[in-house]
């Protein structure tokens, strides 16, 4: 079966889509459900622009198959609405050009989702999966590290 | 988005992997296992991997389990390294494959993929190089167990139909000490240079190494030299370092020459952290 006719689940929402088995995550969810927050940097899960969350944990979706995200729980940058980090980030003028910034929220999304008490080693070891071209990285350091202190990841992710 | 079409299968248990292999195999679609799949999506976007036919193994029980199961310590083929490392249930597994690619990369990448992977880094493989660890393998012929450094020689020797399905290591191996160290040439998240992990067990010091040829190895020989211990320090690291296997990678990442002077001093180093000796 080269194309697939699968249900994905985006951002609490299912999505009834026909895919080739070729297509990248990423491809999907950009070009056909018209979600363009995740990036398209190196196509090669170097960069991490285009990351976004499966079942919690930090994905880049260059690097996954459309077919292999049914069943699963994606959400990316449209799904957060008004998050800590989110507000962290404005609070910290954490970006310059914004071109790797829904890729870095994603990423401490869900580094403050499963590590709320997260040291600097493994904040550090995350974060190193994103790049950032205008590097920016100390206001987003600073921005992640305001959240983790004030325990605001309590809220709720998602409204 | 790859530029070329495949069929993508999902079996449920490992002979109708097997089954599939070997139809899809007559039928010449070039048949490939999948577990993470980084390789064949990164390589196959620029032309540098090729098939028609997909075999997503990650839906087989027997590839993802993790537990420990007598004196040993299972660990399946599908489990992702971020999985392993969470787990820290193999602690020199733990260290080595938390320096591979990234840690969101390691999500996706496999403990399967990575010891197959056509990349010569491959480190994933040198903590079970040295804990003579067993692995299940799956084929035509049914699952068989088979001591890793009989069937990793460069490179795992499948057969075609066969895959990875387990490894199998002993608990005292995995409680043994040990050391891992990974050199970049620049920054902490470029290319890998040189990845050196080793162990000690019954007084004698292990070590495997990743980058310096284009394939992960133990080496005998390398470790009779360093664990000669009537010998000085410097004396044991030249002798290991007269027995290494070649060729020495000489490319963009590092000449040879570079390669082998950052070589000696992880072993020297590695002789002081595990047999407290110093130069």
């Amino acid at each position: 079966m080269k194309s697939h006719t699968i249900t994905l689940t985006i951002n609490g929402e299912s999505h009834i889509v026909t895919v080739r088995s070729a297509d990248t995550l990423l491809y999907i969810v950009r070009g056909r459900l018209g979600l363009t927050g995740a990036k398209p940097g190196c196509l090669n899960g170097d960069c991490g622009a285009c990351t976004v969350n499966v079942d919690g944990w930090p994905m880049k979706s260059c690097l996954m198959l459309a077919v292999e995200a049914a069943g699963k729980e994606v959400t990316t940058i449209e799904g957060l609405k008004e998050t800590p980090i989110q507000m962290a980030f404005v609070e910290n003028f954490a970006f310059q050009c914004g071109y790797c910034t829904p890729g870095f929220i994603m990423n401490c999304h869900s580094l403050i989702e499963q590590h709320p008490d997260a040291d600097d080693q493994t904040i550090k070891e995350w974060l190193e999966s994103n790049i950032c071209r205008c590097t920016g990285y100390i206001e987003i350091e600073k921005a992640v590290k305001s959240v983790l202190k004030r325990g605001a990841h309590l809220k709720a992710p998602m409204e | 988005m790859l530029p070329f079409d495949f069929d993508y299968y999902q079996p449920e248990t490992l002979k109708e992997a097997v089954d599939l292999y070997q139809y899809l195999e007559q039928q010449g679609k070039q048949p490939m296992f999948f577990s993470g799949g980084t390789e064949l999506i990164t390589l196959g976007r620029i032309d540098l991997a090729y098939t028609e036919a997909v075999i997503d193994i990650k839906g087989i029980a027997e590839c993802k389990v993790m537990r420990v199961s007598g004196n040993h310590l299972l660990l399946g083929s599908v489990l992702t390294l971020t999985k392993i490392e969470e787990a820290n249930l193999f602690p020199l597994l733990t260290k080595t494959a938390s320096q591979v690619a990234d840690h969101t990369a390691r999500g996706k990448i496999t403990l399967g993929g990575n010891i197959c992977a056509r990349i010569f880094y491959r480190e994933a493989v040198l903590p079970f190089l040295l804990a003579d660890s067993q692995l299940l393998i799956a084929g035509p012929e049914g699952v068989k167990g088979v001591p890793i450094n009989k069937i990793f020689a460069g490179e795992l020797k499948l057969d075609k139909a066969e895959f990875l399905v387990q490894t199998a290591t002993e608990n005292r191996l995995i409680r043994a000490p040990y050391f891992s160290i990974k050199r970049r040439q620049q920054w902490e998240t470029g290319y890998p240079l040189i990845t050196v992990a080793a162990l000690k067990m019954d007084e004698e010091v292990r070590v495997a190494v990743s980058g310096l040829c284009p394939f992960p190895f133990r080496s005998k020989e390398v470790e009779a030299s360093l664990n000669n211990k009537g010998l000085s320090v410097e004396t044991r690291v030249e002798r290991a370092l007269a027995v290494l296997p070649q060729p020495i990678l000489d490319d963009v990442e590092g000449s040879a020459d570079y390669r082998l002077f950052v070589l000696k001093n992880l072993f020297v180093d590695v002789l002081a952290a595990l047999d407290g000796v110093r130069v």
